[in-house]
């Protein structure tokens, strides 16, 4: 009988007594006492620390657990910057749908608005990343990302010979960085924001091998924030201080743009070439450039159907 | 039939012995070809892990090494005049008069109410070179048939002129622009052209032309670029720190001064 796999497999509870020797945990003992010690300090942890460690996935938050974490994260970066901070969880408003254009024909590259975006949404200073990537592209040559240099820098822009194409998030309609995302931590608000969640994210880069306009950056170190450059109006799905190891990008600056207000790239542009609003409403100033205007999006063949689009505005 | 049958059973012995032969002489595995092959390729592979082996780090392509990672902070000239929203309610709804709330135009110091000295000077409408005022002023505005008085009024200096002969305020000089520039004028109205703050749903504040195009000489101004994101060769600080050290990447002025790439103009 002790020779048949399925008894050695599963020994009867009276083999495991007889086989453990005097002074010895049996099995059944050592497993009942895990169990009673992960209850008890389950139990006996404070509700803080349960929130903190064992959270949900923000979508399955209920109202007053969204605002236990936004008072615990409130607090949090109150102690690390010592300031008053302001963390919002606004959620999308009805009826909108938010769109952007970009003028190429105005863009001098600049690159006023990557900063003001670093500045705005607290990205990390070192190692060092940045939303916005401004492409350097030859005239003769046109839309050419095989060719394009972001590291251009020539003592004034514009420079004659060249052009200049700004990439962010260009905000899919059909995002398939969300769709890869093995654990649901990136998904697309009904305001047509793609956002993540820095809590529930895992950190696999998945999103990143996905997108095509390389759009999302991964804190490959401790990011380093100095407290005199801290922004404190803050968005729990936006801009607020990211930790090790979560992929962030573009969110159109969800802490404003739920506000009313324009996203920073937009206000800093010396240029105006930058263009915000709201698609789904027939007088903004994007829907207006997309009916007179000639508008196209980056990598349209793979139908990722972007609404960051681009214009000749001449 | 009975003709083709007897030409056939010659050839079938012949056709599979054929095949035999073919088998034992290209078979790799029982032929010698084996060893000049197992040759080739095992030089291939050590061709390939020498190039990898003695291959130079990545060097940083032409122009500028982008080896030092800079922020915001570092520009405090370019963030610090961000304004805040001016007054944004009032302005008409009627097309025809419709005044956009824009801030005040960019005078020069000093130079507003213009009739404070040409209200002593009689006119001179006589198109020539200035001297000894406004020399400053570069005409580079179709100066070919363009002078002072067909955009300045010659009686009321304080104001603009329209080609109708209609007086404007400085503060509506799109007005006047919008004479020969029309669907400029008709995009910066729907909000297409030119540089919105404040809010995408409500208020906003609006440019005039002049504050980004000098009416003299409207092209807008070259900037100094900020500089590049930094290489991800170079993204740890200690890498940057090192390149600093050893003295191959100067960049860490050149992003300061603006780099030493593409300015031969």
């Amino acid at each position: 009988m002790p020779d048949t796999p399925t008894d050695r497999g599963i020994p009867s509870g009276a083999d495991e007594e007889t086989n453990a020797a005097p002074g010895q945990l049996s099995r059944r003992d050592f497993l009942t006492a895990v169990g009673v010690a992960a209850a008890g300090f389950l139990a006996g942890c404070t509700p803080e620390f349960r929130e903190k460690y064992l959270q949900k996935h923000f979508l399955e938050l209920s109202p007053q657990e969204v605002e236990a974490r936004l008072a615990r994260l409130r607090d949090d970066y109150a102690k690390r910057f010592g300031q008053e901070v302001s963390v919002s969880a606004l959620p999308a408003q009805p009826g909108v749908l938010y769109g952007y254009a970009l003028d190429l024909s105005r863009c001098i590259g600049c690159r006023r608005c990557v900063y003001a975006c670093v500045r705005e949404n607290n990205q990390s200073r070192s190692p060092q990343i940045q939303w916005i990537r401004v492409l350097e592209m030859e005239k003769e040559k046109g839309i050419d990302f095989e060719t394009a240099n972001p590291y251009y820098n020539p003592e004034r822009v514009p420079d004659p010979e060249h052009f200049y194409v700004p990439v962010a998030c260009q905000q899919c309609r059909t995002p398939q960085c969300t769709m890869v995302c093995p654990v649901g931590a990136t998904w697309q608000e009904p305001d047509g924001i793609v956002v993540v969640d820095y809590d529930w994210c895992i950190g696999c880069r998945y999103c990143m091998a996905a997108c095509p306009y390389g759009a999302r950056h991964f804190n490959w170190g401790e990011p380093e924030l100095p407290v005199a450059e801290f922004n404190p109006n803050l968005h729990i799905l936006g801009n607020r201080p990211r930790p090790q190891g979560v992929v962030e990008k573009c969110t159109f600056c969800v802490q404003r743009a739920r506000v009313g207000r324009y996203p920073a790239c937009v206000e800093i542009c010396p240029v105006g070439a930058r263009k915000f609003g709201n698609l789904l409403d027939p007088e903004s100033e994007i829907t207006r450039i997309i009916r007179e205007k000639r508008v196209f999006v980056l990598k349209a063949e793979l139908k990722t159907e972007p609404k960051f689009y681009y214009f000749y505005g001449i | 039939m009975s003709e083709v049958r007897p030409s056939h059973p010659p050839n079938d012995p012949g056709h599979g012995d054929h095949m035999e032969t073919l088998e034992s002489e290209f078979s790799i595995a029982r032929s010698n070809a084996l060893i000049p092959l197992l040759v080739i390729s095992a030089v291939t592979v050590l061709a390939i892990l020498a190039v990898i082996v003695r291959a130079k780090p990545v060097a940083p392509p032409e122009g500028v090494a982008a080896d030092k990672a800079f922020g915001p902070a570092d520009f405090p000239v370019v963030f610090a005049k961000e304004e805040a929203l001016v007054g944004l309610d009032g302005g008409g709804t009627d097309a025809a008069t419709l005044i956009f709330p824009v801030p005040a135009p960019p005078f020069s110091e000093g130079i507003f109410p213009c009739m404070e000295c040409h209200g002593s000077i009689p006119p001179n409408p006589e198109r020539r070179t200035l001297e000894g005022m406004h020399t400053d002023i570069v005409l580079h505005h179709d100066e070919e048939h363009r002078w002072c008085l067909d955009c300045h009024d010659m009686n009321d200096r304080n104001q603009l002129r329209l080609a109708s002969g209609a007086l404007v305020p400085f503060t509506e000089s799109y007005r006047l622009c919008g004479q020969c520039h029309g669907t400029q004028y008709r995009d910066w109205r729907s909000g297409i052209h030119g540089k919105r703050t404040g809010y995408w749903n409500g208020a906003k504040r609006y440019l005039l032309c002049v504050h980004c195009h000098n009416p003299h000489s409207p092209r807008f101004a070259s900037l100094q670029p900020l500089p590049p994101p930094v290489r991800p060769q170079f993204l740890r600080p200690e890498d940057a720190v090192a390149v600093a050290a050893s003295g191959e990447g100067s960049s860490g002025s050149a992003g300061k001064e603006g780099g030493h790439a593409g300015h031969a103009h």
